[in-house]
């Protein structure tokens, strides 16, 4: 039997992975897939940050508010790093995205080991922040990763014209007159809210399959961005599904874990059942 | 007459390295050759025009600011600088150009801008190829695509940058016979381009650069055997007419 609060946390893997299969289109089209797993490590920082703070301030350092703002915080420093880093040309973005990933994940790890200690912080749940437990949600951590999930749909789907044309042509978007430094930035933003809003149920290491498995099973047996786009989405959200069901089946299993291997099984079949090129 | 692209003292830097030195010139209705070696700026000075590389000095498109006058203003960038297997058909691609005009961003094209998509493939003998994926067509079918999606803006001044790179002979006839029409409707083509030989025949004018303005002017005067050798720096005499 499902429970009015397994129903919520059905609903909010749900649309997550609706949200990481249509935003993650655009990030795969337009080179970005690296990137978004470099957000997933560098929010950890900011994650135990936002427990500590609320511990040290005597509030509830469950909440998922203040942890998924820590998260975004710290992410948005990563990208930062990362921008300075390779500004010089020196360091190519790749090497880059190792660099900021594996600092900001260690910094985060060490974080992590003093919150465990402390009284308050312990009972944030930042264990499952790394590899993910959408059972442990709540009805209202479900609610706030939906809606941001949400938003972010509403945001590509408005803006679908423009952003295609970015990810296809930057030179010919910005020769149209059309903002591709703004829908470059937005499109970033996506990535990085999709990503934070997806660590409590997903898990750092694996909310960047969330974003790129789906949507590059899509590609494979699509032609048209609108056609990749649903599929996209329809299959993250199966594998929302099945990641929900799986972590209140067997609680001992990492949802992350579940939700990527149910969004890889779908990549299996689109290979096989790829269009002849 | 306002020229319709007019450059004054336009430099671009790369880093260190100039591309392009003060470069002023007056285009004029007709079809220009820009030419020059590898490394002339011939890429650049287009790019520079429309703002998407940083430069110095003042540009005017038909006396205005750009931002001014988008809509009369086409820019086909070259070929190989986009990943053809983008997930779009042909007119999807086409359809891009329409995008200034759009009232909304979500959904699929208005019937108009469809329409104006769909007589721009027409219009370089793509209409059969609308609906077929953008990967699964040859390297002359896709330049042809890039040129309808620059014709469905609706534009009255071209920069291209090398269209005729790598196509087959079909596709050159089919290109060179568009921008003729083009041409002969009062237009202006300005196109980055490599092959001297076709020069004496299809152009009305050239602009031959080396990092800065070696000569320009209509074919006649300015695409001489000496212009060519200052220009290239003395290699290839015998294209020359």
């Amino acid at each position: 039997m499902i429970g009015h609060n397994t129903l919520i946390v059905l609903l909010g893997c749900v649309a997550l992975g609706l949200a990481a299969g249509v935003v993650g289109c655009f990030a795969l089209l337009r080179g970005r897939a690296l990137l978004a797993d470099a957000i997933g490590h560098a929010a950890l920082p900011g994650v135990v940050a936002a427990a500590l703070l609320t511990a040290a301030l005597g509030g509830e350092a469950r909440a998922l508010g203040p942890l998924l703002l820590g998260g975004a915080l710290s992410a948005l420093l990563g990208l930062w790093a990362l921008r300075i880093l390779t500004a010089s040309g020196r360091i190519r973005a790749d090497a880059g995205i190792a660099v900021v990933l594996s600092a900001f994940y260690a910094l985060g790890t060490v974080g992590l080991s003093v919150a465990q200690a402390i009284p308050g912080a312990a009972q944030a749940g930042l264990p499952h922040f790394i590899l993910g437990q959408a059972a442990t949600l709540t009805t209202n951590d479900a609610l706030v990763a939906a809606a941001l999930a949400l938003g972010a749909v509403g945001a590509v789907l408005a803006l679908f014209q423009p952003l295609r044309a970015l990810c296809f042509d930057e030179a010919h978007a910005a020769s149209l007159g059309l903002p591709v430094r703004r829908l470059d930035a937005l499109l970033l933003a996506l990535i990085l809210l999709v990503t934070v809003a997806g660590l409590p149920a997903v898990g750092l290491i694996l909310v960047v399959a969330l974003l790129i498995v789906p949507a590059a099973a899509a590609r494979l047996v699509t032609r048209r961005l609108p056609g990749m786009v649903a599929l996209a989405g329809g299959l993250g959200a199966l594998a929302g599904v099945a990641g929900a069901l799986a972590s209140q089946r067997l609680p001992e299993l990492p949802t992350g874990a579940a939700v990527v291997l149910a969004g890889l099984v779908f990549f299996a079949l689109a290979l096989l059942l790829r269009r002849p090129a | 007459m306002i020229p319709p692209l007019s450059l004054r003292g336009v430099s671009v830097r790369y880093g260190d390295r100039p591309a392009l030195s003060d470069v002023s010139w007056d285009a004029v209705p007709g079809l220009t050759a820009i030419l020059g070696p590898n490394g002339a700026g011939k890429s650049t000075l287009l790019r520079a025009a429309l703002g998407l590389v940083p430069a110095t000095g003042e540009v005017r498109f038909f006396g205005r600011p750009l931002a001014d006058v988008r809509n009369r203003v086409a820019f086909l960038p070259q070929r190989a600088s986009v990943d053809w297997d983008f997930p779009a058909t042909a007119l999807d691609v086409v359809g891009m150009a329409r995008l200034p005009r759009l009232r909304r961003w979500w959904g699929g094209l208005p019937g108009p801008d469809r329409d104006a998509a769909l007589s721009a493939l027409d219009s370089v003998g793509m209409a059969d190829f609308a609906g077929r994926q953008i990967g699964r067509l040859s390297g002359g079918q896709q330049q042809r695509v890039f040129l309808a999606r620059a014709l469905a803006q609706g534009a009255d001044l071209f920069l291209m940058d090398e269209p005729l790179a790598a196509v087959d002979a079909v596709t050159e006839r089919a290109i060179l016979a568009v921008l003729h029409r083009l041409v002969d409707e009062g237009k202006t083509v300005l196109m980055v381009h490599h092959d001297l030989s076709l020069v004496s025949e299809h152009f009305t004018d050239v602009l031959l650069l080396a990092g800065r303005v070696v000569a320009a002017g209509p074919v006649r005067e300015a695409f001489t055997e000496d212009s060519v050798a200052r220009a290239f720096g003395g290699l290839p005499r015998m294209m020359v007419a």
